[in-house]
This record gives C-alpha cells, structure tokens and sequence, in this order.
C-alpha cells in the first residue's frame, strides 16, 4: 500500500517535472553513442535518424524496433545498412511514447508525434521474437 | 578618456617589447615547451662513452615491432609506420558504447590528412574472434576508408592485448561490460620512433581538435631532425 503510494507519487511528480525532458533523456541514455547527438549516425554503418526517410516509411514498427531491436539490412534514404540493434525490453510504453515523440520531432524531423494509446497497441502486435 | 588609452598603449607596448626579448631568447633554445610534445612512457637513463668521457643517454618507452593483419587480408607489421607517425586505437566492430563515437571522430582524422603520407591511422580489434578479415573489410567499406592510410587490424588475440599495454591503453575481456569488452576509448599519438607523444579521449570533439593541432608540431619535429 504504501508502496504503491510511493508509486502513485512518483509518476504524479515526474508528470510535472521530468516529462517533458524524459525523450531527450532516454536518447542520450539508449541511442546517442551509435545514432549520435545530432541524429547523424556513422557512414554507412549506422543509419541516421536526421531526417531519415525510415521514420515516417515505418512508422508503426518503431516503438517494437525500441523495445526488442532489429537485425538484417535495411534500407536508411537511398543507403543500406546492416547492423543489428540492440533493444530495450525494460522501456516501458510511456518511455518509449516519449523517446519517439523525442525523435520524430528532433534532428530536423518534423513527423506527427504518438499517443500512449497507439504506441499501446502497436507494442501489443510486436511479431514474436525468436 | 585619452590619457588612459595613452598609458595602456605605453603597457602595451612594453608588454611586446617585452614579448619579444622572450621569443628572442627562447628561440635559441630548439625544445621550446610550446612547441613540442611531450614523451609518455616509462624512461631510463643509459650510459655510454664517447671519447674516454661518460655521456647519459635517456632512453624512452618505444612500440616494440608488431605484425597484424588489415581488411586486405595485407600483413601490416611496423615497416608500415616506418618513417611516419600514427594515429592508433582499440575498439570493436560489435561495440555498443563508445566505438561508434570514436570512429566518427577518428574519421576527422582522416579527412584532416587524408592526403598526407606521413600520417597513418592503425585500429586495432579487441575482439579478433568475431572481427575477421571479412568482418573489418565490410566495416571499412561502409566507412569509405582507404586502406593505406586507415589500417583496420586483427591478428592474433594476446600479440593485441600485449601490444595495447605498450601503447599504455586498458583493454580486455569483461563479461561485465557491454559487448563483453572494456577498452579506453583514447587516440595515441606516435611518432617516427614509435613514441607515444600524445594521448586524446577519442569520444571528445574537443579533445581530437587537439589530436588534429598536435600532428603537424611531429611532422614538423621530423623536418627540423634533418636538417
């Protein structure tokens, strides 16, 4: 009980605090060393995110990328990368609302942000990992 | 109002004249402390005699010779750097954490002397189970790097770890780390005698700035030897 107050208070303080920064924070902490500060990534070995024509192509299989990561070649604005990324199982759904929203609207992107609820259910359709 | 610019354009002038006398001085002396680097490493001091006279010699930490293997499949041992200075780190293909960064700013590197022969980069796999020949040459190409000047190594596993103890580098298996390596993410600067003459933190804009300031004082040490 008073766990869960402790809880209750915390994500009620973090709504006025924090939140707003969480993405930004969340990328420094999970993205930046490969993806780089200003979203740029690594030559043909990491792809950017600047403005990246993948944000928006696959839109809907971001917040599973997030939280389980992605393998194999793909296809980053005319360029092909192959290198796998690791994901982050332990990110919640609002983290990774706020993490997205972060990068979809930074590095000189300017794609519509997501809700909970969408991120929500696209996480619920996260094909099985093997 | 023109009084004071008066006195300070006095002091200023002093101040140069004085700066002058300095630089006059100074110059005599051929090690002045700006302009050259400093030599990293355990020294010791030899003894010697030259015409019935004892003379001291210091002699200095030096990269003992080495033979790896580039993305080329090429031997690349110290016959390679002969000559030249070179620009040197530890890192991973499958590095999650400070690779990436390193490389992006060892690539200033090599767009700041790309067209220069006497500056080489060597790279040297921490993990040369995974990182083959195949592994680097993939890793190299989609960098855009040409291989003479950007030696990506792997070879045999202990030659590696004993040389990054050489270059004073911490590297080594860690279960605990993520990748399963711990390495320092720095740049070392070595010169014609393979001496370590400058260490950079490697994921610091900055701190290459000065790896990128540093290389002409050692190319230009090695004009002024010649003479």
């Amino acid at each position: 009980m008073v766990a869960m107050g402790a809880f209750a208070l915390t994500t009620l303080t973090q709504c006025f605090t924090k939140k707003k920064d969480e993405g930004k924070r969340l990328y420094e902490q999970h993205c930046q060393s490969c993806h780089m500060e200003d979203g740029s990534g690594l030559k043909g070995l990491i792809p950017p995110l600047a403005q990246a024509d993948y944000l928006q192509a696959h839109r809907n299989d971001l917040p599973c990328i997030i939280r389980h990561g992605m393998d194999g070649s793909i296809v980053v604005n005319g360029v092909e990368y192959n290198k796998a990324m690791p994901g982050v199982e332990s990110m919640r759904q609002d983290q990774v609302t706020n993490l997205l929203n972060y990068i979809q609207t930074n590095f000189g992107n300017n794609n519509p942000r997501y809700t909970m609820p969408e991120v929500e259910q696209l996480l619920e359709t996260c094909p099985v990992q093997l | 109002m023109s009084k004071i610019n008066n006195i300070s354009l006095r002091n200023g002038l002093a101040a140069a004249a004085l700066t002058l006398a300095a630089t006059a001085f100074s110059g005599c002396d051929s090690t002045t402390t700006q302009n050259t680097l400093p030599i990293y490493g355990e020294r010791e001091p030899v003894e010697r005699t030259v015409n019935g006279e004892t003379v001291v010699d210091t002699v200095y930490h030096q990269i003992p010779d080495f033979a790896f293997v580039n993305q080329d499949s090429q031997r690349v041992t110290q016959e390679a750097v002969a000559g030249k200075i070179y620009v040197t780190d530890f890192f991973f293909t499958s590095c999650p954490t400070i690779c990436p960064k390193m490389k992006t700013q060892m690539l200033r590197v090599y767009e700041a002397y790309k067209d220069n022969p006497n500056v080489v980069l060597l790279s040297h796999s921490i993990d040369p189970a995974h990182d083959t020949v195949a592994v680097l040459k993939d890793y190299a190409d989609r960098l855009g790097i040409e291989t003479e000047k950007w030696h990506l190594l792997t070879g045999n596993k202990d030659s590696i770890y004993s040389i990054a103890e050489n270059y004073l580098a911490a590297a080594r298996e860690d279960e605990g780390a993520e990748g399963g390596f711990s390495h320092s993410g720095d740049f070392y600067l070595i010169d014609q005698q393979r001496r370590i003459r400058g260490h950079y933190n490697g994921t610091e804009e900055e701190d290459v700035d000065r790896l990128i300031q540093d290389i002409p004082l050692l190319l230009n040490e090695k004009k002024d030897e010649k003479k």
